[in-house]
């Protein structure tokens, strides 16, 4: 079974390439379909014929309590080898990868994105320009556009470039311009591709087992997903938004993988698990270490004040980009927060614990109090992202098994409702051209499906119980209460987010779904079958860990923390 | 167990299935089989009092059960809760023929059904959470059910906040008794955990908050928005009710002397809502106040420690408040108008039945024998006689002037809807499926009256000095009401243009009418500081945090870079000038360094 870790990895990779290979072929995006489907049927049967997550140190080495193990050296003299390693907490996380990556996989091949009048002409020609421009200046712009001025899109003003927001059709179109029809635009297999390399650097970064491989696939996600946001994003905001996440992020990686380098330095192995059953790092670098990774992931997961760059990345990106940003790309923040940070150094971080927790509480409270005054629905979309981790990172500051439960169920049930929330945003946009919520409205009177499918995912994301979302955020509160003390102001700060996020997502559906029917919606089409069929998925899943949370409590009892 | 798992799970099969369904002619099967279906399954629970439990999520240190316990007392709040729903389902039929959307409203309305009864048979209190809070959401949904209407999707989302507001001190009520006690099971909470007092005040927050006691009261009576059968269902025996049954389960966890405030809500409650309902504007709104009064009622019977006062009188407030609900859509429906008092009015004999039913709701509510609502409300009022604590006193006080309002409000609505002559009338029959429902809880409101000889309720005696107070109370109010009428009444020369029995409230009629402006204000202050704090958290975090640290961080970055550039752009002699300075620099540097040391 230990072989299939590598096939988990290995089959996107390969879909990934194969696509890259094959982009003018009209099978391209179902080579795509393929790999993700392969990559989640590995990831799915992972669970099979499993270790029984008993933990025994070994002459100095991790030999259970891993469900499955791979092992390959690479460069010794590095500490750096292939192994691969999963167990109860990175197999959901795995799964939820696969997951996504198949759905965004299917999404590009078969969902058409539909506008309900024919585009403009302008869009073609500015398109095609913007294509051209853009390869042939990205080599020597990657620092320009920090020098651009704020895109409007940000700064909530009007958004000239709404109509293009539906992502540059790439190489094919500007290749063979005659077999490119706006009508029915469909992304370009070379976006199938990236995606397929964020999945299987992702899946890397959950399985890996060791800290260098660890922080090289962790390194290995930002550049597909720079060129998703950079080449398929907003045209009016994307080469600023991907640039301000490439730096952001490496910035924090940097500084993680010092924390990395000083970890392996102190005892003497990179092996994760080793380091995990050997109770962490020694004391006095423990605090160290756990700032130095914690600031690292505190970028990605994003933690605030940390978070400037995800509102733009995720407002910019493409609907498929700002599904896995949200899904996947978040989870490795708190994953490495939970598992690296919390696991090599648990003595710092007990001593760092509050700092982190009164920041995850601003966080909650700064994002819910932002969200109000957003009138744009990705972006208000993508700052409650940043209250939900915020509630993840709190419950794993409280550092009680209760917390630490309720930080990964927390992050789990993220990755499902906010792509979701994304994807319905995504499909909104491309029908209406606009996001602003001002000239949205009535939309449950001209598509009630599309609505419904809103309304659902809206009330998951506020934590509705019964929905994925509650467990993680009711036992944030939990957690933060069981401490007592100055916890309960910051339970209180966290009850107090949740209401913050009902208020704001009511907002956003009174201005979507009800009221008249505004100009921009009126004649759009209901959800087709094909974006029924990516979303039901999600919509089953929130349902499922809202109604059954007990076997995936149950798989994070027995992981390895 | 399987007979109550069966129980919330057939009204939230039925509820979710529902929503999956378009056409109109499976959903009324749906909608209507469900909650007769769960009725059956309410009358078994009722005779078979089951429990059981299964873990649903582990915590490590705490666990959440899918523990279910209906004991006869909740088995008979269930079976009224169902039986409104049933009836509700029945009656909007033929309420909702002709809206496009009624297949999502009858599967709502089972969700909702399946919410309360989760409440009512949780035996733990994270279980009892999430049906409080679906609760709130089907609310939401249900209250926003007109597209057309402008106010309804505010109105909704008005209940939905107001209700949450109030539950953010729940959770944390809710999570600090199980940080406290270790578990969530009310069955295993034996003696009240350490904060417990603390931890109840928060959880009497968020009851107020979903029962609309005073200062939470203002989602109420905007929920009229919603249609005529959704605000029978909310205010009958569900979402309004839920907060005092919660309380009533929680009795035993509260300490004293803490009861205090909660017979300082009930009676500020009580009163306040009396007057309201008594200045009121249209016929929902009278009876929305009402409920909001007589929920006080409940309260003050949690206030003395009465438990079973407080359910006899939750479910016999169901009967009656079902039925002028429901009464109060068909007499709309017939007077053809928006239901505001001035407009709506028909002769007796319009409808007899209508005529009928609203007679004996009204009764009931006004406490007269041998109706429903006259044993419940003397058992209140009797058992805070009996508890002889300053709760006490004070409830029963309030509750007697509340009777008074209660007699006064119900006696002016009947005049005003019947005896003012005829009106246009829209629509001359009642559809079978609405008639069927009026008879069924006419029946309940005559009957309900029977719980008090044979019920499970435990219930102080009845006083007869008590009750010949609480009549006397009565007619006391139908006398004030009565005698304003009269004056008013058509006479050749003085003729009254609003005869309106609500002007013996004077000058302050417009603000009771208005709720004390309450609703209003909240709503403005709210918004100001939304805006202000959102204001301000943006100026934080895009203004501060992003446009200064983060972009202007890399504004430096680059504007170094190129100022380095520039200082490496000169000629010859600018070289030479820096070399000569910088040796200098360093000579100096290092000359002192070795000096010191």
């Amino acid at each position: 079974m230990s072989a299939l870790l590598v096939v988990a990895v290995g089959v996107p990779l390969i879909g990934a390439v194969l696509v890259w290979a094959w982009q003018h072929k009209a099978f391209a995006h179902w080579i795509g379909v393929a790999a993700a489907a392969l990559g989640l049927a590995a990831a799915a049967v992972l669970p099979l014929g499993r270790a029984d997550g008993t933990r025994m140190l070994d002459s100095g080495r991790f030999t259970s309590g891993w469900w499955h193990e791979f092992d390959a050296a690479w460069a010794p003299s590095l500490h750096l080898d292939f192994s691969l390693a999963v167990d109860g907490v990175s197999w959901p996380l795995i799964l939820l990868t696969a997951l996504l990556g198949l759905l965004c996989c299917v999404h590009n091949a078969a969902v058409i994105e539909r506008g309900k009048t024919a585009p403009q002409p302008r869009e073609a020609t500015a398109t095609a320009t913007a294509t051209a421009t853009a390869t042939a200046t990205a080599e020597h712009h990657t620092s320009a556009p920090l020098q651009v001025p704020a895109a409007t899109v940000e700064t909530g003003g009007p958004f000239p470039a709404a109509d293009q927001a539906r992502g540059v059709p790439a190489a094919s179109g500007r290749l063979h311009p005659g077999r490119f029809d706006p009508g029915t635009a469909r992304p370009s297999p070379t976006l199938t591709s990236l995606l397929l390399a964020v999945q299987a650097a992702s899946t890397l970064v959950f399985l890996s087992d060791n800290l260098i491989l660890f922080f090289i696939a962790f390194e290995a996600v930002l550049l597909p997903m720079w060129a998703i946001i950079h080449r398929y994003g907003d045209p009016a905001a994307r080469r600023h938004a991907a640039a301000k996440f490439a730096l952001f992020t490496v910035a924090g990686s940097l500084l993680m993988a010092t924390g990395l380098f000083v970890a392996v330095a102190d005892a003497g192995t990179a092996d994760l698990g080793a380091i995990i059953t050997a109770g962490g790092v020694s004391d006095d670098v423990s605090l160290l270490v756990f700032t130095l990774l914690a600031t690292g992931f505190a970028v990605k997961a994003p933690l605030w004040p940390l978070h400037s760059w995800l509102p733009d990345a995720h407002t910019a990106a493409p609907t498929v980009g700002s599904v896995l940003l949200a899904g996947v790309l978040l989870k490795l923040g708190t994953y490495g927060l939970i598992r690296v940070a919390g696991g090599l150094a648990p003595d710092g971080a007990a001593d760092a614990a509050p700092v982190l927790a009164v920041l995850a509480a601003l966080g909650i409270i700064v994002a819910g109090l932002v969200c109000l005054g957003l009138p744009e629905i990705k972006r208000l979309i993508a700052y409650s992202s940043v209250g939900h981790m915020g509630f993840v990172v709190l419950a794993f500051a409280a550092g009680t098994e209760a917390g630490v439960r309720a930080a990964l169920f927390g992050n789990l049930a993220h990755g499902l409702v906010t792509p979701l929330l994304f994807f319905l945003a995504g499909a909104l946009k491309s029908r209406t051209h606009t996001g602003r919520l001002a000239e949205l409205g009535g939309l449950r009177l001209a598509a009630p499906m599309l609505a419904g499918l809103f309304g659902f995912a809206a009330l998951a994301s506020l934590g509705l119980p019964g929905l994925a979302g509650f467990w993680g955020e009711a036992f944030t509160v939990y957690a933060a209460a069981e401490r007592g003390g100055a916890w309960l102001a910051l339970a209180a700060v966290a009850a107090f987010g949740a209401f913050l996020a009902a208020a704001y997502l009511l907002r956003m559906l009174k201005r979507v779904s009800h009221g008249p029917v505004a100009p921009a919606i009126a004649g759009i089409g209901d959800a087709s079958a094909a974006e029924i069929a990516v979303w039901s998925p999600l919509v089953a899943g929130t349902l499922l860990l809202g109604l059954m949370p007990g076997p995936l409590l149950a798989l994070f009892a027995e992981g390895l923390l | 167990m399987t007979l109550t798992l069966l129980l919330v799970a057939c009204p939230a099969l039925a509820g979710l299935a529902g929503l999956l369904i378009r056409d109109r002619r499976p959903a009324r099967y749906v909608a209507v089989a469900a909650p007769a279906l769960t009725l059956g399954l309410a009358a078994a629970c009722a005779v078979a009092n089951p429990k059981g439990d299964f873990v649903l999520a582990d915590f490590g240190t705490i666990r959440v059960a899918a523990a279910l316990d209906l004991s006869p007392t909740a088995a008979t709040v269930a079976l009224a809760a169902v039986f409104v729903t049933f009836l509700v389902q029945l009656y909007s039929v033929a309420y909702l023929r002709d809206d496009p959307r009624y297949a999502a409203f009858g599967a709502q309305v089972n969700l909702f059904c399946a919410a309360m009864l989760l409440v009512v048979a949780a035996d733990d209190l994270v279980l009892l959470l999430i049906g409080w809070e679906v609760m709130g959401a089907c609310s939401y949904l249900l209250i926003a059910h007109y597209a057309k209407l402008p106010e309804a999707p505010g109105a909704a989302a008005k209940a939905f906040l107001v209700t949450r507001f109030g539950d953010v001190a729940f959770v944390l009520g809710v999570m600090w008794i199980g940080a406290s006690a270790g578990t969530f099971r009310l069955s295993e909470i034996q003696d009240p955990p350490a904060g417990a007092g603390a931890a109840m005040l928060l959880i009497l927050f968020g009851c107020i908050g979903k029962s609309a006691q005073f200062p939470l009261q203002i989602w109420l009576p905007p929920a009229m928005a919603g249609p005529t059968p959704v605000s029978a269902l909310i205010h009958a025996a569900t979402m309004v009710a839920a907060g005092a049954y919660v309380l009533t389960r929680l009795l035993p966890l509260w300490p004293t002397e803490l009861l205090l405030v909660v017979a300082l809500v009930a009676a500020v409650t009580m009163i306040g809502a009396g007057l309201c309902a008594l200045a009121a504007r249209d016929l929902k709104g009278v009876l929305a106040w009402s409920t909001v009064s007589q929920v006080g009622f409940m309260f003050a019977g949690v206030a003395v420690a009465a438990g079973d006062a407080a359910l006899f009188h939750l479910v016999s407030h169901a009967a009656f408040k079902g039925l002028l609900f429901l009464t109060a859509g068909v007499v709309i429906a017939l007077a053809g108008t928006d239901g505001s008092l001035r407009a709506t009015r028909l002769r007796p004999g319009d409808s007899p039945l209508a005529f009928w039913a609203m007679t004996i709701g009204l009764a009931s509510m006004a406490g007269l024998p041998p109706l429903g609502g006259f044993y419940s409300k003397e058992t209140v009022l009797g058992a805070a006689y009996e508890a002889g604590t300053p709760a006490g006193v004070i409830v029963f006080w309030a509750g007697v002037g509340a009777s008074i309002l209660t007699a006064a409000y119900a006696a002016r609505l009947w005049l005003l809807l019947f005896w003012r002559g005829r009106g246009a009338i829209e629509r001359a029959a009642v559809p079978w499926a609405e008639s069927f429902s009026l008879w069924a809880l006419t029946a309940a409101t005559v009957g309900v009256g029977m719980l008090y000889y044979a019920g499970p309720f435990a219930v102080p005696e009845l006083h007869w000095d008590l009750m010949a107070l609480l009549l006397l109370a009565t007619l006391g109010g139908f006398a004030v009401v009565g005698d304003s009428w009269w004056r008013d009444r058509p006479r050749s020369g003085t003729r009254v243009t609003d005869r309106d029995p609500a002007r013996i409230l004077g000058r302050s009629r417009p603000a009771f009418a208005e709720g004390l402006y309450a609703e209003r204000l909240a709503a403005k202050a709210t918004r100001a500081m939304a805006r202000a704090a959102g204001a301000g958290a943006r100026a934080l975090d895009e203004r501060l945090v992003d446009r200064t640290v983060v972009e202007g961080s890399a504004r430096a970055t680059v504007a170094a870079g190129r100022e380095t550039v520039a200082g490496h752009r000169g000629g010859l002699v600018r070289y030479l000038r820096l070399s000569a300075a910088g040796t200098l620099v360093v000579a100096a540097v290092a000359i002192g360094v070795s000096l010191w040391s």
